[in-house]
């Protein structure tokens, strides 16, 4: 797997290629700044791209600002995001073209190798990763709602993990339970909250998001 | 009557009603007091070498001065025009009867200056009994009244007829009211305003005193900030030596002693590494947390729009925001605007019940404001010690303003003012998700 990074502090951009090529990736570039970013993804094309949200010149959010871009002039470019601290405000902006292939995530994740490399994946592979926290904000602020709820708590605990993007496999074992409950749970979900229910893994993550976002879940793709 | 009809007449007719009021009430505080209250200063000026009564009687013939002029500035407000006060504040322990008391009154030049306009300013309030004197008479005459006792055969004039001789002249009752009307409203404006401006020579501060007021309030605000921000700091050092200053020690010797056994007990270590990535998690948890505490990275990156709005997301309730702000304010009012609105929204998030609630940001003349509204139970109030006193305390470090209207069963206003000026337009674009 082919992967470009873009992060300003050389301590964590050497940390991030030691470990991404430690798990098979290639790393084809590693730029330090922001104005960087968008050239060096048209020029290596790579399967998936790792960007940092505080860049050089500004050192404001130049990083999500290039991964927009970058999403918007290369359609369909897996982008994961790092920053030292998440928002609702920009994954909402990271999610806008409801397009899968995006991840946004503390750095505190990447000490989890495994999760991290695992994560880094899914989002080359065209799904979505939301960090715990985002989707903590999210289940708060829309606790008291209904028909949020009606849940109960092990429901709530998988849609939180539904919402970080992660498979009913994963969630069956994060749970310790099997497929066939994890299953259960979430047609109980998806009737509670009224959503159609879907097949399709990475489809499900950006419904569930777009729901507890409190945006029409029913919006056509722009 | 449409709408568009409508407005003007209201227009018109509000200011109308203030100056015929205000000639009323000016006329009857001038004719009623000033006089009274000068003869009392003169006679407890007078009294001083008299056994001293007069040490303890004139600070309070001046306070009733005070409470006089007081209410002439109440009615200049009413009118749109800010007399401001220039009295110096009182000393500690100065109450009536005091020698420090007497000091007070008599170093003040404010007491001399509201003395010497007494009289003058009498004068200029009885005139204004004009300004409700002829609209009243010019009442008489629009009801019919003259026409009413005419015809009832009693001898009666209006206007240039006395007596009323015919009924035509009866009739012309209507047409003299309502010139006497719109004469009396509009001399009545320009004498309020005479008076009002005359009393601007004497009861607002002088220079000087508009200066020592000015350096007394900034002497207080300029030491709740010292205060406040040596707290900030004693707070910030007690959460890292507590916080991520000790995880820091913790995880260097899960890290040290997984070094010690790392030859010998390779299960041991995998368990101390497990240990130490916890602990190092939580360290930047809590840096974070701190980090938001002093200057949240979504100020920095989005600037008070961004951060707003990114506010507005973690509020339990739809919060919608309006901002129209041409350029940044300067880091620390953007800084002291961000988290005013912080408390503000906590508060709606908390205690409001309300369903909704709005935040708007503008800048007018210098001045940036930022409306947090919720449509809840209303009853807050920025009770001492409370967020709401800390956020207002915080913002007359910058001169600026809050004033909390929230009367029971809502709806809940926070209306905050800083002045300030905008730097140039901003870079980033701002986004529409709100």
């Amino acid at each position: 797997m082919r992967v470009v990074i873009a992060e300003d502090l050389a301590l964590l951009r050497d940390g991030l290629t030691r470990i991404l090529e430690a798990f098979d990736c290639q790393v084809v570039a590693a730029v330090d700044n922001g104005p960087s970013v968008l050239p060096a993804l048209t020029a290596h094309r790579p399967d998936v791209a790792v960007i940092d949200v505080r860049l050089p010149p500004t050192f404001t959010d130049e990083g999500l600002q290039a991964a927009v871009r970058a999403r918007a002039e290369l359609p369909g470019l897996p982008v994961l995001v790092l920053s030292q601290h998440v928002e609702q405000l920009y994954a909402r902006e990271l999610l806008a073209d409801r397009r899968g292939g995006v991840g946004y995530l503390l750095k505190d994740r990447v000490s989890h190798v495994d999760q991290f490399v695992d994560a880094v994946r899914r989002v080359a592979a065209g799904g979505t990763v939301m960090d715990p926290e985002v989707v903590a904000q999210l289940l708060a602020r829309r606790a008291g709602a209904e028909p949020l709820g009606e849940l109960t708590a092990r429901e709530r605990e998988v849609l939180g993990l539904m919402a970080e993007g992660r498979s009913n496999a994963a969630i069956a074992a994060r749970l310790f339970v099997t497929g066939k409950a994890v299953d259960k749970h979430i047609n109980n979900i998806f009737s509670k909250l009224r959503m159609p229910p879907s097949g399709d893994d990475n489809r499900r993550v950006l419904a569930v998001l777009a729901y507890l976002d409190g945006s029409d879940a029913r919006r056509p793709p722009s | 009557m449409d709408a568009s009809a409508r407005v003007p007449v209201r227009t018109w007719l509000r200011p109308g009603v203030v100056t015929v009021a205000q000639g009323l009430l000016v006329a009857l505080l001038s004719l009623g007091t000033h006089v009274a209250l000068f003869v009392l200063s003169v006679v407890a000026l007078a009294l001083i070498p008299a056994f001293g009564v007069g040490f303890a009687l004139f600070p309070v013939v001046t306070a009733g001065v005070r409470l006089c002029t007081g209410l002439h500035r109440r009615l200049a407000r009413w009118g749109g025009v800010e007399l401001a006060a220039p009295y110096l504040p009182a000393p500690a322990g100065a109450q009536f009867g005091t020698w420090r008391r007497f000091r007070w009154v008599v170093s003040d030049p404010a007491t001399w200056r509201d003395l010497a306009w007494l009289l003058p300013g009498a004068v200029t309030g009885a005139v204004c009994l004009v300004a409700f004197a002829l609209p009243a008479y010019a009442l008489e005459g629009l009801v019919g009244l003259p026409m009413v006792l005419h015809t009832a055969g009693v001898r009666y004039g209006y206007g240039p007829f006395w007596p009323i001789d015919n009924t035509f002249q009866a009739l012309l009752c209507f047409p003299i009211g309502a010139l006497l009307l719109a004469v009396g409203v509009a001399s009545g404006r320009w004498l309020v305003w005479l008076h009002v401006r005359f009393a601007g020579f004497f009861l607002p501060p002088t220079r000087g005193a508009a200066l020592a007021l000015r350096v007394r309030q900034l002497t207080v605000t300029r030491a709740e900030a010292v205060d406040a921000q040596a707290a900030e700091l004693r707070r910030i050092e007690r959460d890292l030596h507590d916080g991520a200053q000790a995880r820091l020690v913790a995880l260097s010797m899960s890290i040290g002693l997984a070094e010690q056994l790392v030859g010998d007990d390779p299960e041991a270590v995998r368990r101390l590494l497990a240990e130490a990535r916890e602990t190092s998690g939580q360290a930047l948890a809590e840096l974070r947390g701190l980090v938001r505490g002093i200057h949240p990275p979504v100020l920095a990156e989005r600037g008070l729009p961004g951060a707003v709005r990114a506010l507005a997301l973690a509020v339990p309730l739809p919060v919608e925001v309006t901002v129209d702000l041409p350029g940044r304010p300067v880091a620390p009012v953007e800084s002291a605007a961000y988290f005013a609105v912080a408390e503000a929204l906590a508060n709606v998030g908390k205690h409001s019940g309300a369903t909704r609630a709005w935040v708007t940001l503008r800048h007018t003349a210098g001045r940036l404001t930022v409306v947090v509204g919720d449509d809840g139970r209303g009853g807050a109030t920025p009770a001492a010690g409370g967020g709401l006193a800390g956020t207002g305390r915080r913002l007359a470090a910058f001169d600026g303003t809050m004033t909390v209207t929230s009367p029971a069963g809502g709806p809940t206003v926070i209306c905050m003012e800083l002045p300030c000026e905008l730097s140039s337009p901003r870079i980033s674009p701002s986004s529409g998700t709100g």
